[in-house]
This record gives C-alpha cells, structure tokens and sequence, in this order.
C-alpha cells in the first residue's frame, strides 16, 4: 500500500461523527468605502494618493528604470516587460493595475493579467497600483464572492509593501520585497 | 530537560523575560483591539470552528478532491506518511533538478519534519528567507515562536550576529540598518535559487489551490523567481470552498499580529509556463491524533500563536522551554500525540486559566485538552511523592476528626517548622513560589464565632 492509499483508508477506517459545513452569512459593514480603503492602507504602510500627487511625485524622483502594465500609465514605462523574471532585480517601480480593494484591511486582488510577470510586485523596488474608486469591497465575504468563478493560475490579495518587524518588534518597511506601496485611486 | 527546568534557565536573565513577557502581551492586545472593530469577530471564530469541524469528519474524502483538481491545474501532488518521507520526497525533486541551495519560506512543518538538517547532510544548503528565520538559523536554533521565530532575541544579539555573518558595522544595532542588510544578502539568494521550498496556510479542496500567507513577501521572492516551487502541507490544512478563505484569512492575521491582513496573501493554481509546483501532503501522526476523541480538535489549527502571546506560562518561560516544534499551549496539546514520553511535562506547562481557548480563532477548547493530557500522563507515569501525599490526604479526608487535628496541626507546624523543610525538593509547587500565612483559626471556628 502506498502512502496516498495509507493515509486515505486510516482516515477512512476511523467513525466520525458527521458535521455540516456552515453556510457563511453576507457579512458587511456600511460606510464610506473610499475612506476605510484609505485608512487600512496607510495602518499597513501604504499609501494612498489621487492621479495628480502620484504624478508629482514621480516626476519628482525621476526614476530610470519603470515598467507600466497599466493603461492609464502606460507613456511613463522606460522598460517593458521582460522574459525572465531575474531581469526584474534592478527594476525601480512597477505600475500595475489593481482589479479591486477591499475596504476592511486594504487587500487589492490582482491575478496573472494583471502581474504579466508574478514576480513583478514582489521584485520592484517600488510597487504603484491604479485602482478605480467605483471597484471597492467592503469586507473579504464580498471580495471572494466576486472571484469565486475566477481561474487565474496566480491570484494576490495584496495590502501593503513588503514588512518586517523580527527584530525586537520594530516595524521596519522594506524587508525583502518591494519598499513603499502607492495605490492610486482614479 | 522538563519544561520547568528550561523555564529556570530562560528566567536567569531577568530583564530580557520581563521584556518577553510584556512584548508578547503588547500582541496580545493588539489583537484585542483589532478584533473589537469587527463586529461580527465572535460569528467568524464559530464560522471557522465549524468550517473546520467539517474538514475533519470529511477529511479523505476532501483530500481527494484536492489531489483531484490540483492535479487538473497541472500541480504535482506527493503524498507522505511520515517526516522521512517528506524529507525524502524533497530530495528527490531536489536532485532531479540537480540544485545544490534552495530557499525556503516560513514552514512550521518542514520544521517538524527537520527538513533542514536532512537536506545540509546531503550536501544541499538550505537558506531560511523570513528574516526572523534566518536569524535563527544563523545561530542554529530552532524558532522560538512559530510568527516571530526570533523574539526571544535582543537586538544587540542581532547585531553581534550579522556583523559576524553579514559583515555589518559593529554595534550598529538599528533595526532598519539590520534588516536592509539582511535584504541585500537574501535578495542575492533569491535570484540565485532554482528551487523554492513554502509551507501552506490553506488548500482549497473546491480549486486545488493553496494559500501562502507572508507580510515580507519572501515565499513569493522565492518561488516566483526559482523553476521549481515545492510546497510542504499538512493533510489538516484543507478548506473546503474557495469562500472559505474570507472567515479565515480576516481571522489569521488578526489573531496573530493585531494587523487585519497579512500584507502578501498568495493563490497558486497552477505553474507559470515552463514551471513546476510540487504539493507533498503530510501526515506524520495528523491520522493519529484524528483518531484520539479527545485530542482531534487540536487538528483545528491555523498556527496564529495568539495562545502563546496570551500564555501566561509561555510569556515568562520562553518557547525553547517546550523543546517541542510547536512551543505554547497549541504545541503542549499537539506534542504529546506525537511522543507522550518526551512531552510529558508540556501538559503540566499551564495554569489552565482558559485564556488560550478565548483567544483561539477557532475554537480549540485547548485548555480542556492539556487537563486531559495530564490525564494520560498520570495513568502512564506515577509521581510518588504526589502519589503518596495523594493517599495520606485521602485518609484525612475521610475521617471528620483527623481533618479536625491535622488542620490545627498544620497551622502550627506551618508557622514553626523551617523553610528547608517546606520547600522541600520534592513540593516542586513551593519552588519560586511563598505559602501565605497560615490561619491563627479554621473555618469552623470562625463560623462558629461569626455566625448570625
């Protein structure tokens, strides 16, 4: 008996009691979702800004190295896309284009279209998302409901840059992904 | 060593237990906080218990569903019925990709299974990628919590640590100026590595996916740049419905950390083009403990750790105290099912206060557990001296007059007999611990004076 067969009928060999799987209720708490996407951003170090802030304060850092998969954004790229994903290591901002938030903890969905590459957002040192207000979840429930038919091969629901806070408990921002998360709201 | 004995070492350093203590409380109250926003957090703990309770009366049969449609999406599914298993399986795909390092992100059951030393004897380096981890690593030591792997360490240690491995400034200890150089050298490691090993938070029977969890977004560093991404679950760790995900991801992060969501939570479906995921599901004992009634909920599990931050026990002695791969009260009910002898004294590491079931996201009754462990251990092992002051209080018990005069002897001797005595090396309950003054009355006296 192999060990797939082994571990099956041993479960299998045991009498459980039945249990029903719980229906999961439509949870949601009203308000403005614009303001709590915001609010959960910035408790998990991101940002949130409009069209014009993240414009200025691109042209301000006058980066060298960008790559844009979003439309809207897609004159500021000085790189495209490249094969492999070990090409990212020098990389300076990603702009991607986010699906949709959710309002309870700021997590944006984003799957393989939206990557190109699923490295992309773990890679570059700085991580843009474009994200329109009107696409906006209140809580989790909402957000699953909406991609339960989805079938990427690679989905993320992604709330913040990359964070540590192993050493003595100091939050530090920037461990091993990418340093800063600016979402932008249009 | 018996938990009390690795508790005595850890709170030699007075000041660093203290320290301990209260930043483990801190998380602990965070997650108070950030739970109290949500109102229907008490609905979702029931919601995730019972999702969970189904997962373990279906279990095979949600195994092959998974299996079925993970191996739909073009994932490579292994099964393991034990750690050699595993570790072997590992290997295996290891050397079919002839990789000589590999990197790995958080897994507390490649940790259980000593996935590490097996593959460093077979010539393969392995590197940890969760900056606590790899702090731990470099000292080699096991985490000493299952979320914050390295908070039993000061930063000072951190820095004495990397100026010797890392070559950074020495005494420089700021913890910005630590972790950019611990980004420097993993991020070299990631664009180096062929293989990338995670754990897995949840499977998801409905899709055959599974769920990665990070705030540091090493797992997806590693795997999304490797040709190889293997992935190491326990056969517990299946949800049933992709929906499934909205109570327990909205449940894990809070409970762990205080934050509402860990900042990279990661689906993998199938493999990028040209790619390969591997899945080895493990059960090294997961089949026992489902059998043993009393002890399956501990099955439950989402390794949050918030019942080791609320631990009174865990706070002041420390996870090495447990010398178990799971430490806190979690660890002191999932050890002993693996080896009752070894974890004898883990059961007994609690004051059964209950705070650990209160904060459970799901709902493991865990406190209720570690009493019925004590249970098995006391049928297994007899303590003489407890069994023979067991058998003399008994006697007294029975007969109204000796409990009269044993308890007015008592009151005497407590106050005239020497500490020496007392505090015997066979009353481990007097250690670090003072009897109150004795009564000048008993109580019936008093009644007998005091009543209306």
């Amino acid at each position: 008996m192999n060990s797939r067969e082994k571990i099956l009928s041993a479960i299998r060999s045991l009498t459980l009691e039945p249990k029903t799987l719980p229906d999961i209720p439509n949870f949601s708490n009203p308000g403005n979702l614009v303001e709590r996407f915001t609010q959960s951003i910035s408790d998990s170090k991101g940002e949130v800004m409009t069209k014009s802030e993240f414009e200025a304060w691109f042209s301000a850092a006058g980066f060298s190295k960008v790559i844009s998969l979003s439309s809207r954004f897609s004159e500021l790229a000085t790189l495209s896309l490249p094969e492999d994903p070990h090409d990212l290591e020098s990389l300076e901002v990603a702009i991607l284009d986010g699906q949709f938030g959710v309002a309870e903890n700021g997590a944006i969905w984003l799957e393989d279209t939206e990557l190109g590459l699923r490295a992309l957002p773990f890679a570059t040192e700085h991580l843009v998302i474009v994200l329109d207000r009107k696409m906006l979840e209140d809580t989790m429930h909402q957000g699953y409901e909406k991609i339960a038919a989805a079938h990427s091969g690679f989905g993320l629901f992604l709330a913040g840059p990359s964070k540590t806070a192993d050493i003595e408990q100091s939050l530090v921002i920037g461990a091993q992904g990418a340093k800063s998360l600016r979402v932008v709201l249009v | 060593m018996t938990h009390p004995e690795n508790a005595a070492e850890f709170l030699k350093d007075a000041q660093k237990s203290k320290w301990h203590d209260e930043t483990l409380w801190f998380v602990r109250d965070k997650r108070d906080k950030v739970s109290k926003g949500i109102p229907e957090w008490e609905q979702l703990r029931e919601l995730a218990s019972g999702i969970k309770d189904n997962v373990l009366a279906n279990l095979a049969s949600y195994l092959e569903e998974f299996e079925r449609n993970a191996t739909k999406n073009g994932i490579i599914v292994h099964w393991a019925a034990d750690s050699e298993e595993h570790n072997r399986l590992v290997l295996e795909i290891l050397q079919k990709q002839n990789c000589t390092a590999v990197v790995k992100s958080k897994s507390i059951l490649t940790e259980e299974c000593h996935l590490n030393p097996y593959l460093e004897k077979q010539g393969i380096e392995v590197v940890d990628t969760d900056l606590g981890e790899r702090i731990v690593q470099f000292l080699n030591q096991p985490p000493s919590h299952i979320v914050l792997p390295a908070i039993h360490l000061k930063k000072s240690e951190i820095s004495e640590l990397f100026h010797e491995k890392l070559h950074t400034e020495k005494g420089n200890e700021d913890p910005v100026y630590l972790t950019q150089a611990a980004r420097v050298h993993l991020r070299e490691k990631f664009f180096g590595a062929k293989v990338a090993i995670t754990g897995v938070n949840f499977g998801i029977a409905e899709t055959g996916e599974f769920v990665v969890c990070t705030n540091e977004g090493n797992a997806d560093m590693g795997v999304h740049l490797a040709d190889v991404h293997i992935a190491c679950m326990g056969i517990e760790k299946i949800l049933p419905r992709r929906k499934d995900l909205a109570v327990f991801l909205r449940l894990l992060a809070r409970s762990a950390t205080g934050q509402p969501i860990t900042n990279y939570n990661s689906h993998f479906r199938s493999p990028s083009p040209a790619k390969e995921i591997h899945i080895i599901l493990v059960d090294n004992g997961r089949t026992a403990q489902l059998a043993r009634d009393k002890f399956r909920s501990s099955l439950k599990c989402i390794r949050c750790g918030a019942c080791m931050n609320t631990c009174p026990i865990y706070r002041r002695s420390g996870g090495f105290s447990y010398n178990s791969t799971v430490p806190g009260p979690i660890g002191s009910i999932l050890s002993p099912g693996l080896d009752l002898k070894k974890h004898s004294s883990l059961p007994f590491a609690s004051t059964l206060c209950g705070s650990c079931t209160d904060v459970c996201p799901v709902k493991i009754n865990i406190h209720e557990q570690l009493y019925e462990w004590r249970q098995e251990v006391t049928k297994t092992q007899d303590d003489f001296a407890k069994g023979l002051s067991m058998k003399l209080a008994n006697g007294i018990f029975k007969s109204p007059l000796a409990y009269k005069i044993s308890g007015s002897l008592m009151r005497n001797a407590l106050k005239s007999l020497p500490n020496s005595l007392i505090y015997h090396p066979l009353n481990v309950w007097g250690k670090n611990r003072n009897l109150p003054d004795p009564p000048k009355e008993s109580f019936q006296q008093w009644y007998q004076k005091n009543r209306l």
